[in-house]
């Protein structure tokens, strides 16, 4: 336990079990730390929990659990958590550096003064962590991107970035799920369908887990991506 | 016009929508009425309706404040069951006072579930037909029915008036006492922004003296989140899972499908409730709901 918890309401069928309120992978581990608990307990009553960055949103019917009991019984799973014990799971996602996705990847080594094949090899040497799903199915955010990388998005959002866009967000990192629009910055794309309504596990990544961004070229992106659009998810996690 | 039936559930971590039907309680009386289970796909118009022929004989029931509700050319109530013969013409007009409504048709839509549900999910394309709007010539496939006697509500469903409940929270200390006095101070509008993810208030504004920004956290339906233009934004079924403006209160759950019918002119107030007060009133509204249920009879 890092931090003092703070329970907050949000209406009458939900809860926020607040563990920090800025972006820190410890506080973010702790809270996919107590989601997984939250799980492992099967508190009847409890219909929702979403982990965001730094907190828990826990939702449930008041009619089989009232707010007050479910509050004691996460402050007690908070207390008895072993954040360390957590497996995390880890995703090797191929990516094509540039190409019709990587709309910045010019522009940004330009502002940065570098070369496209630096900045590239930068982002692709970092580890990445899942803090949250969110904003549209599938949506990744990920910390860990190297401080050189950090850029402030646009001021006016493009109208589309394809699914599978690899994507810059201030300190943040993204892979893109769903076609739309976005004011974060692109440098490539993957053909790995983070979201498919269509497929058995329609969403792959999930809070907690870690990834690892490896260059394809645009021969392999192609026939990557026509499996994909047979419902592939092309890739597996290790780790598990 | 869009398909919905009670919404997806349990992917909201996923950053999947729940969706599903802004009046609940209608969309559930309107399948109690053509004898379908609760949570049936149902047809959910906003504003006005339209026209749906039938390709068989069916129960139909139109849930909602419609001025003008035809079959086959002839005047009928809505709040009952009547039977359709094939070929005819359903046809829905103007809402009157009130924003949403629901056509129930027995044996209900039978469109392909998607991630559990019928319910269409317009941002992502998802559910109902193809995830969008109804179209003028879309054939919708019906569930299995039986047939089964003409039914009515024993009493009139009355809607509760008066303020719109707010629990205040996740985020109200953001907002200081000043901004939160200003907000239940009121009175709020409905504007002509809204739709089914969101709708945005007109009013006094609403200042966060900790800044407009946090660490984007979860959402829910009725969540009231106060963007830096300082009005606020209600949001609804098809909202976004996770959100980076404070959370100043959130509705009621009693009061969610009241406030998403009113009508955009219509001024109201907020009135700030505790959670556990709030937990009372949802059982108790369910257990009156129950009952009213319970009283649909056979049409005479």
């Amino acid at each position: 336990m890092t931090q003092a918890p703070t329970i907050l309401p949000s209406g009458d069928r939900a809860l926020t079990f607040r563990i920090a309120e800025g972006i820190d992978a410890a506080a973010n581990a702790e809270v996919i730390a107590l989601a997984a608990a939250l799980d492992a307990a099967g508190i009847d009553g409890v219909t929702e929990r979403v982990p965001t960055y730094g907190s828990l949103l826990v939702c449930y019917d008041p009619e089989r659990i009232r707010g007050a009991a479910l509050e004691r019984r996460l402050i007690d799973l908070h207390a008895a958590l072993d954040v360390r014990a957590q497996p995390a799971r880890l995703w090797r996602v191929p990516v094509h550096y540039g190409g019709e996705a990587g709309l910045d990847l010019e522009t940004l080594a330009e502002e940065k003064r570098m070369s496209p094949e630096a900045l590239v090899a930068l982002h692709h040497g970092a580890e990445y962590r899942v803090f949250m799903i969110g904003f549209a199915p599938g949506f990744t955010y990920l910390g860990g991107l190297p401080e050189p990388l950090h850029t402030p998005r646009l001021r006016v959002p493009r109208q589309f970035i394809p699914a599978g866009a690899i994507g810059i967000g201030g300190r943040q990192a993204s892979v893109n799920s769903v076609a739309g629009p976005s004011g974060w910055r692109f440098i490539g794309g993957t053909p790995v369908r983070p979201f498919d309504p269509k497929r058995r596990d329609p969403v792959l990544f999930a809070a907690g887990d870690r990834i690892l961004f490896e260059p394809i070229d645009a021969a392999t992106f192609d026939r990557l991506a026509r499996r994909a659009a047979e419902g592939s998810p092309l890739i597996a996690p290790e780790g598990m | 016009m869009t398909v919905q039936d009670a919404g997806r559930r349990g992917m909201l971590r996923f950053g999947v929508s729940g969706a599903g039907p802004m009046d609940p309680d209608a969309m559930r009386m309107a399948n109690a009425l053509v004898g379908n289970p609760a949570d049936a796909a149902t047809l959910e118009f906003a504003f006005f309706g339209g026209a749906i022929r039938f390709g068989d004989d069916r129960m139909v029931a139109v849930c909602g404040a419609v001025r003008d509700l035809r079959i086959g050319g002839n005047p009928v109530a809505p709040w009952q069951s009547h039977l359709v013969r094939a070929g005819q013409e359903v046809t829905i007009g103007a809402m009157a006072e009130a924003v949403w409504g629901y056509v129930a048709i027995g044996g209900g839509i039978g469109t392909q579930p998607v991630l559990g549900a019928r319910s269409t999910h317009l941002r992502t394309g998802i559910g109902g037909i193809e995830g969008r709007t109804l179209q003028a010539g879309d054939m919708l496939p019906l569930g299995g029915a039986e047939p089964m006697p003409m039914r009515k509500l024993g009493a009139p469903w009355r809607v509760r008036s008066g303020a719109i409940h707010v629990v205040p929270g996740p985020q109200d200390d953001r907002f200081g006492a000043t901004a939160v006095t200003v907000f239940l101070r009121g009175p709020f509008t409905v504007t002509q922004k809204r739709d089914r993810m969101a709708m945005v208030l007109d009013g006094p504004r609403i200042h966060a003296e900790m800044g407009h920004d946090i660490v984007s956290d979860g959402t829910l339906p009725g969540s009231i989140q106060v963007p830096g233009s300082g009005q606020p934004l209600v949001l609804l079924s098809d909202r976004q899972t996770t959100g980076g403006y404070p959370k100043i209160a959130t509705i009621a759950s009693v009061d969610l499908p009241r406030l998403a019918q009113m009508v955009s002119s219509r001024p109201f107030r907020f009135t700030a409730i505790s959670q556990s007060r709030a937990e009372d009133m949802l059982i108790a509204h369910r257990d009156s709901f129950s009952r009213a249920l319970a009283e649909v009879e056979t049409a005479r």
